[in-house]
């Protein structure tokens, strides 16, 4: 029997994950990206789990703009990630302390 | 049912696998692969979760377009992975208490005593379709967020255009603002020249009006 916690807790424990993935790769930007990603998909499991057991459509709308969102992020992002390899050589968070943050 | 409880635990095990395998890759081609996998098994659930169009969508949009712009990404620059995963465990002593206190509290939250008590939705009809139904609130409810949405995906293609155009310095191109702004002076030299007749050597070069001069006697002739 699939209960409404079963997709929660599955998106709960993919979010710890992505979690756990930013820490481990925090010198890969395109890992980051892709825990970022992983994330993302969690918190959508979780709309469209409310959406299903409430019965409500307006859970599954929102699915839909997160996805639209999310594409143009990951798109701007790579289009980052291209320019800053192209400037520096190298996608290294750690070498990246131009702005002396 | 319990064809369902199983197709969910199959699935849920596949994308946590996946997820996993996704952090840990050495190569970030096999990170992004993984990913793809994690993508179609969050697919199949969202399928029993009936929410078949955005099933399809995330297959299409996501597996179809991003995760082909990352595996491009990827191939395209020459990172070195080695590298970039040196001491890639150093952290664990921190990461993992962390996404194991996130994990564990959303465990005890999202537990059955809280959200098991949401009753199993009744069946859909048979006929029932759930673009047609999506599309229905989409286009009426909430046009406007989906006018802004269209808005964003147009600005995420003209961010990335703009940042990753590259002029070469051997390409002809064509700049419409200077051809625009171009004045005769730039185009156009108006040379005066002596005229000299066939088989006579030119004499008088300090002729102040040559070329008026030559004309007006050749006309005579």
């Amino acid at each position: 029997m699939v209960t409404l916690s079963s997709y929660l807790i599955l998106g709960g424990l993919l979010f710890a994950l992505s979690v756990l993935g930013i820490f481990l790769n925090r010198r890969n930007v395109i890992i980051l990206l892709m825990a970022i990603e992983l994330m993302l998909l969690a918190v959508n499991l979780n709309f469209l789990a409310f959406a299903h057991y409430l019965g409500d459509l307006a859970g599954q709308v929102f699915v839909f703009f997160i996805l639209t969102v999310a594409a143009a992020e990951s798109a701007i992002g790579l289009a980052i990630l291209v320019v800053l390899f192209r400037n520096k050589r190298t996608v290294d968070v750690e070498e990246l302390d131009q702005l002396r943050g | 049912m319990n064809f369902q409880a199983a197709l969910f635990y199959f699935f849920a095990a596949i994308l946590l696998g996946a997820g996993l395998r996704v952090i840990i890759a050495r190569n970030p081609v096999h990170a992004a692969l993984y990913l793809v996998l994690a993508f179609f098994s969050a697919a199949s659930l969202w399928m029993l979760l009936e929410a078949e169009f955005l099933a399809i969508v995330l297959v299409l949009v996501y597996v179809g377009a991003v995760m082909v712009l990352f595996l491009f990404v990827v191939m395209m620059l020459d990172i070195d992975p080695d590298r970039l995963r040196q001491n890639v465990w150093r952290y664990l002593p921190v990461a993992l208490p962390v996404a194991l206190l996130i994990a564990v509290e959303m465990v005890l939250i999202l537990g059955a005593r809280y959200f098991a008590a949401a009753p199993a939705p009744a069946p859909l009809p048979a006929g029932y379709s759930n673009t047609k139904a999506l599309g229905e609130v989409l286009y009426t409810q909430y046009v406007y967020a989906f006018e802004v949405a269209a808005v964003i995906l147009l600005a995420a293609i003209v961010a990335a255009i703009a940042l990753t155009m590259r002029r070469r310095k051997d390409s002809k191109y064509i700049d419409p603002a200077r051809q625009v702004r171009v004045h005769k002076e730039d185009r156009l030299r108006v040379l005066k020249m002596k005229v000299s007749r066939y088989g006579e050597e030119m004499h008088d070069h300090d002729a102040p009006h040559g070329g008026a001069d030559a004309a007006s006697s050749s006309g005579e002739r």
